[in-house]
């Protein structure tokens, strides 16, 4: 594989053929020569872009409206190719389409040698490529994704008019949404049952003779699947020429970074430290905790005591909040002092696994408090626990219960429990946060309890001061003025980002 | 019906030996494994894993010839064996390759229906046990996989076995099959599974529309049996605690329970709560887990059952209506008959069996009632034979080979 350095040739004129598509499967590296600082730029950006893309998948139901609106908003904002005509507009003092989609290029070579390394890197790359592929295709239109298709070499064959009508039935009962005049009208490729595992898996198409009969506009889940293969071999081949890349000193730095930047904001660093007093906790359990969180609480203060899942989540979470470690012993002692444990029964055990929290025992590690997706993911709650996410945890009707208590109105109790019925259970925290903070729209996408906590805090007029985080996902407008000194411009950008994504780089 | 009072699990050592000598059927065995000689190695690169007297269980053989597979299965006398996959190397030499090299490359696709999975819904037996009244359940799960591996997924080459117990595998062995990644072997298994849910799951199977054609041909399947196994045999309204079973799967709002569910084809508003219902008692049950890894080790056929001493036995897919598990030969009759004469061999077959008998050394399992069971598996190697001719000569005619 090749991947942009200083001595390679330069392409000639045929620029327009190279970007002739605004999407592209990545399978020819770029070939060209590209300054240092370009090469950072562009791997920030798309990395930028990639967050947001899970940020916002995690926020909003996949391809929804709102979904596409926010992700159009990022595409412009960092400027990544949207159009599909390529010609040769620009826009005043802004980036043509041609050097767009020559960045989308480059940028992605540059992440894959960032994200090659390790299964999890790779892994998380692949995802987020993909989503960002689907959405990609999904808004080509119906020309485009038949040129597309061409030009890729997925020659998949339609069904021929008679076999259509001989298999009409059939073909109606296995898709949703579709009837009779759509079997008529629109295409149907015969596809081996082995490009389409997806659709076969949950029986979503019709198999005949070990072809798959997918719909047109179904075409796309087939193209992801040969995506997903493409770009998970050329990891792997990338994977193995990377020593050469590393042993160059100017590259080694970035790429390092850029790969631990994925993990993102994690609130293992308390700016708000010591601002929190014990007396306040009660109060703000009810104001500004998440669900989980408030029913860890009311547990604890119920039980005196909290079991060890239990312990880690909500303890972690009460640091990021600004507990210090003093603090912190003095909660949980006293809880625990109120119930069947000792003081000195809870400073040989209990105290001991407060400290590691903070990273003042055994290894040290600092830990940080959990995201959602682990909350969600990890360590499913058992008898007598009461961690995890109640979305996603709780039995339905223990969980509109506990909304009732709560006083949320009936018809938002019906809107959330929609939403955990659809498997979203960060959207309906979201909800849950819009519906107790009394606003139409969150302003966030919840990834993290303590991010809830934060929100709830800015939103409440605080009585803390919670220094505005740098938010990968918010980015000024695309300014002409700026664009003029493009390399001067981009490189003091780039090292601004480069120092953001240092603070944000924490060792687990 | 054949005595299997006969078998006693005391006796193997002294059976397995003689089977494994006389009455093994060695040379088709190779002959499927071998595959027609396509691929180099394929058989050489073939694990097996037996399990020895005593449960001991060795895993990574492979043989390199039909001669030394059976001199090693002559010596070693394994209680049972598996077949995995082919592996990129000999799996007897897995520890000299280069760790992270070794790998399974293909394997046939295979499924594993056991009837203990269905105990929620059979009130004859349990557990291990198994009867005429739920063999039926058996039958069901063939015709409906062996339809839809056939109609909806393009296989031919389809090995039915008994498993010499409780259930059924089924070996798909076409070249396509062979071949499947994990995710497609995992994506197979899950369109073909409609029974969701465990101890804590009550309504196990749930349709909406539109209900697809796989479903739909399941259910004709089903129908045609439901009425005689369910209701008489397995008299699922014949108390009330089963009565309320079936009661506990139907929509809240119904109030009066129709008598007799198959007549009834109600839908109520979306709602297919007797096909639900039908599926819930009838459907096949399939342990993904076995169909998805590459890897996976499987029962081999003609392999016998420690505990029954049955053969497992290539099952016919003619005379599936009257399969009868509890008339499958245990090792210890046909060793027994390996002794004497049978009684009614055919006249023009005599002469055949003598220069086959001279031929294939002492192989005498045409004596026995173990010849009919390796007959079906001849023909379905004559089937994959004729298969690949068909192919090859495919080939060379499009590259004008002459």
């Amino acid at each position: 594989m090749q991947f942009p350095g200083r001595r390679k040739k330069v392409i000639g004129s045929s620029q327009n053929d190279l970007y002739d598509h605004c999407l592209q499967f990545y399978g020819q590296p770029p070939l060209e020569n590209i300054s240092l600082t370009e090469f950072e730029t562009f791997a920030v950006e798309r990395l930028k872009l990639l967050k947001s893309v899970e940020n916002i998948g995690v926020s909003y139901v996949k391809n929804s409206e709102q979904y596409v609106k926010k992700l159009d908003a990022e595409f412009s904002s960092l400027n990544f190719p949207l159009r599909t005509e390529l010609g040769d507009r620009r826009v005043q003092g802004g980036t043509s389409e041609y050097e767009k989609r020559r960045k989308d290029h480059i940028s992605h070579f540059i992440l894959r040698l960032a994200y090659c390394q390790t299964e999890d890197l790779r892994r998380w790359f692949i995802q987020q490529e993909m989503d960002l592929f689907r959405y990609r295709f999904g808004e080509l239109t119906s020309k485009h994704k038949t040129d597309f298709l061409h030009k890729n070499n997925l020659k998949y064959e339609t069904v021929s008019a008679e076999e259509k009508k001989s298999l009409k039935d059939k073909l109606i009962t296995s898709s949703y949404g579709l009837s009779g005049i759509t079997v008529e009208e629109y295409d149907f490729y015969k596809v081996p049952f082995q490009d389409a595992l997806d659709l076969v898996r949950t029986r979503k198409v019709y198999l005949l003779a070990g072809n798959a009969y997918i719909p047109h506009h179904e075409i796309v889940t087939i193209v992801l699947n040969d995506f997903r293969t493409r770009l998970s071999k050329a990891l792997a081949m990338t994977a193995r020429s990377l020593p050469a890349v590393q042993s160059d000193e100017r590259l080694q730095p970035l790429l390092s970074h850029l790969s631990h930047a994925y993990v993102g904001q994690d609130y293992s660093i308390q700016k708000n430290m010591g601002k929190i007093s014990l007396e306040q906790i009660d109060a703000l359990s009810g104001k500004s905790f998440p669900l989980c969180m408030r029913h860890l609480h009311k547990a604890l203060r119920e039980n005196h005591h909290l079991r060890h899942g239990g312990r880690m989540q909500y303890g972690l979470f009460l640091k990021g909040i600004g507990l210090t470690l003093d603090q912190a012993l003095q909660f949980w002692r006293s809880e625990f002092v109120k119930g069947k444990v000792d003081a000195d029964k809870f400073d040989k055990a209990y105290a001991y696994s407060v400290r590691h929290m903070f990273g003042k025992e055994g290894k040290r590690t600092d830990y940080t408090p959990y995201s959602c997706m682990k909350v969600i993911l990890s360590n499913p709650p058992s008898q007598g626990d009461y961690h995890g996410c109640p979305f996603r945890h709780s039995d339905p009707e223990l969980l509109k219960q506990k909304l009732q208590n709560y006083k949320v109105s009936p018809s938002g109790i019906n809107q959330i429990l929609e939403l955990v019925k659809g498997m979203h259970y960060q959207l309906a925290c979201q909800k849950y946060f819009e519906l107790t903070h009394n606003v139409e729209d969150a302003g966030f996408s919840l990834n993290h309890p303590n991010q809830y906590f934060t929100e709830s805090q800015k939103l409440l007029g605080g009585g803390l001061e919670i220094k505005k985080e740098v938010d990968m996902s918010q980015r000024s407008q695309e300014n002409p003025a700026n664009m003029t000194r493009p390399s001067q411009a981009n490189s003091k950008q780039a090292h601004e980002e480069m120092g953001d994504l240092d603070s944000f780089f924490q060792d687990e | 019906m054949m005595p299997t009072s006969d078998y006693d699990p005391a006796c193997l050592p002294d059976l397995l030996p003689l089977y494994y000598r006389r009455l093994f059927p060695f040379s088709q065995y190779y002959r499927w494994l071998s595959y027609g000689g396509v691929s180099k190695n394929y058989f050489q690169n073939r694990e097996f894993s037996f399990t020895l007297k005593d449960d001991i269980y060795v895993r990574y053989q492979s043989f390199t010839t039909q001669n030394e597979l059976e001199k090693e299965m002559q010596k070693m006398v394994p209680y049972k064996i598996d077949i995995g996959a082919v592996y990129s190397h000999r799996p007897s030499q897995h520890n000299a390759v280069k760790s992270g090299t070794f790998q399974a490359l293909e394997k046939e696709l295979v499924f594993d229906i056991d009837m203990t999975d269905y105990d929620d819904v059979r009130r004859c037996c349990s557990a291990a046990d198994i009867c005429s009244k739920c063999w039926t359940l058996m039958t069901i799960a063939i015709r409906i996989l062996d339809r839809a591996l056939r109609e909806d997924f393009g296989f031919h080459h389809l090995l039915w076995v008994y498993s010499g117990r409780r259930g059924v595998h089924c070996w798909v062995c076409d070249d396509a099959a062979r071949k499947l990644s994990v995710a497609a072997r995992s994506a197979v298994a899950e369109y073909l599974s409609l029974i969701k849910g465990g101890e804590e799951t009550v309504r196990k199977v749930v349709l909406s529309d539109p209900i697809h054609p796989f479903i739909n041909h399941s259910l004709s399947v089903v129908e045609r049996y439901f009425c005689q196994y369910a209701i008489v045999e397995q008299d699922i309204l014949g108390s009330k605690e089963s009565v309320d079973k079936v009661l506990a799967l139907l929509p809240e709002d119904i109030l009066s329970f129709p008598v007799v569910l198959s007549q009834y084809h109600i839908k109520k508003g979306g709602q297919y709560f007797d096909k639900e219902i039908m599926l819930q008692y009838c459907y096949p049950r399939l342990d993904v887990n076995v169909s998805k890894g590459v890897n996976h080790l499987l029962k081999s056929p003609f392999s016998i059952h420690p505990k029954t001493g049955r053969i497992s036995v290539p099952i016919d897919l003619k005379e599936l209506n009257t399969f009868d598990p509890f008339e499958v030969p245990t090792i210890s009759l046909i060793c027994e008959e390996l002794e004497r004469p049978r009684a009614d061999e055919a006249e023009d077959d005599d002469v055949k069996d003598k220069e086959n008998e001279q031929e294939a050394g002492e192989r005498h399992y045409k004596r026995t009632s173990l010849a009919k069971y390796v007959k079906v598996f001849d023909r379905f190697l004559e089937a994959m034979a004729r298969s690949r001719k068909g192919e090859m000569l495919q080939k060379s005619d499009l590259q004008k080979d002459f």
